[in-house]
């Protein structure tokens, strides 16, 4: 239970997705405009990264792995090559079907994330993660707290990042440094700010 | 319009990272030095190129209703033929680069240059703009990588510049380049200064022109 609250720990603060390997930056820097918006795509973000993780987990461990495919009788067929495709068809796939699900069972959360649902089918860091599952040899219950952990740090990291940019909406800027180029600079502070948890342990 | 400046216009005016905002993501963390960051500029160079020039090949026989698809099966295959490639030929840099590689697949950059441009131009020019635009992402790479290494090794391609304390030179190692966080600011100033030369020329434009307004008489 330690194992799994530190594997947790670790994809929340100091592996984090968006701040320590630049993983979904493009939906990071666009939608952090404010705080609501931001709050609606990071829940999207953590629902997405705990089911498809889990997922590609099963698919890549009962089919696709070397050896995977020993009950069928062909245990040297090596099908690895073909995870992106497979990831990121399942990805699409989920998404597709997390909108059916939402729209006729949670109207208000669907409503809530509106654009942001279909927008996650290119967002790096949720095929990002199903890639680093996958280095990391995990096991089942491990992937399911690994996109669990990884879809909480990323919202974290765009919330705070939202709130920060709300408040230097009232600043004054020099005129080159607007917008992007500040979005980059306070990331980057922020992304120090993770670093220094690393080495915390349960 | 030439034809050679669909190659050099997205380097730096239209610079797919600083200027369109777009394939931020993936790659930049594999700055830290400059070898990994080198090859990893040139398989995205390749598959920009080849999914720009497939699917303007294939541009009329795709239906609309299912075009995302296969733009992302194109993309996808194109992908998995370089990081294969890579792994035969370079398995130590292919270790360093991990998962980078294959997350290629989804930078926007390819999908986006895929949706505005291979649609609606011919294979020549397809091939072009992507060579263009991968040339673009490369420059910022590069220029990160760069950076990343001297600060922070004191070497460029692991050749020694700057000789370290720890090998008897003069230089410290600064370990902050080792931060990701690194390379947020690098790219944060990069931008920065980008934005202030385009603002300046900008300026510099308009007030031509309206110095020929003026001359014209005519007032805005």
């Amino acid at each position: 239970m330690n194992d799994l609250l530190n594997l947790i720990f670790r994809a929340v603060f100091i592996e984090n997705l968006a701040l320590s390997f630049l993983l979904g930056m493009c939906t990071y820097v666009a939608v952090s405009n404010n705080i609501k918006t931001a709050f609606g795509l990071g829940m999207a973000v953590i629902l997405v990264e705990t089911i498809t993780v889990p997922i590609n987990y099963l698919l890549y461990e009962y089919v696709l792995r070397q050896g995977a495919l020993t009950w069928a009788g062909l245990p040297e067929l090596d099908l690895s090559y073909l995870k992106l495709v497979t990831f990121i068809g399942v990805i699409a796939a989920l998404v597709q079907i997390l909108e059916l699900v939402l729209d006729r069972f949670f109207p208000i959360l669907f409503r809530a994330l509106g654009i942001y649902l279909p927008l996650l089918t290119v967002n790096c860091a949720i095929l990002g993660a199903s890639l680093f599952m996958v280095q990391k040899n995990y096991q089942f219950i491990e992937s399911v707290g690994y996109g669990f952990g990884v879809g909480l740090g990323w919202a974290l990291a765009i919330i705070i990042f939202a709130a920060i940019r709300e408040r230097l909406q009232e600043d004054k800027i020099p005129l080159g440094l607007q917008g992007l180029g500040l979005a980059f600079i306070v990331t980057g502070f922020l992304s120090l700010a993770f670093n220094g948890l690393s080495g915390l342990e349960f | 319009m030439n034809y050679f400046s669909y190659l050099t216009k997205p380097i730096i005016t239209n610079n797919p990272i600083t200027v369109q905002i777009l394939g931020l993501c993936s790659a930049l963390a594999i700055t830290q030095s400059l070898l990994p960051a080198l090859i990893m500029s040139l398989a995205v160079i390749v598959v920009l190129g080849f999914s720009g020039f497939v699917l303007s090949l294939l541009r009329q026989l795709i239906p609309n209703s299912i075009r995302l698809i296969l733009e992302m099966t194109i993309i996808a295959s194109a992908v998995i033929v370089t990081d294969e490639i890579i792994k035969t030929f370079a398995p130590d840099i292919s270790r360093i680069l991990t998962v980078f590689v294959g997350l290629i697949v989804t930078n926007c950059i390819v999908l986006g240059q895929a949706e505005t441009f291979a649609r609606t131009h011919s294979p020549g020019l397809s091939l072009l703009d992507g060579l263009g635009n991968g040339i673009g992402y490369s420059f910022i790479l590069i220029l990160v990588a760069t950076v990343r290494e001297i600060i922070g090794q004191g070497t460029v391609l692991n050749k020694i510049i700057l000789p370290t304390l720890s090998e008897g030179g003069w230089y410290l190692e600064n370990k902050f380049m080792a931060l990701p966080a690194s390379a947020f600011f690098i790219i944060g100033l990069i931008i920065w200064a980008i934005q202030s030369y385009s603002l300046n020329s900008n300026k510099q434009s308009n007030s031509n022109k309206q110095r020929e307004s003026n001359q014209q008489g005519v007032s805005n």
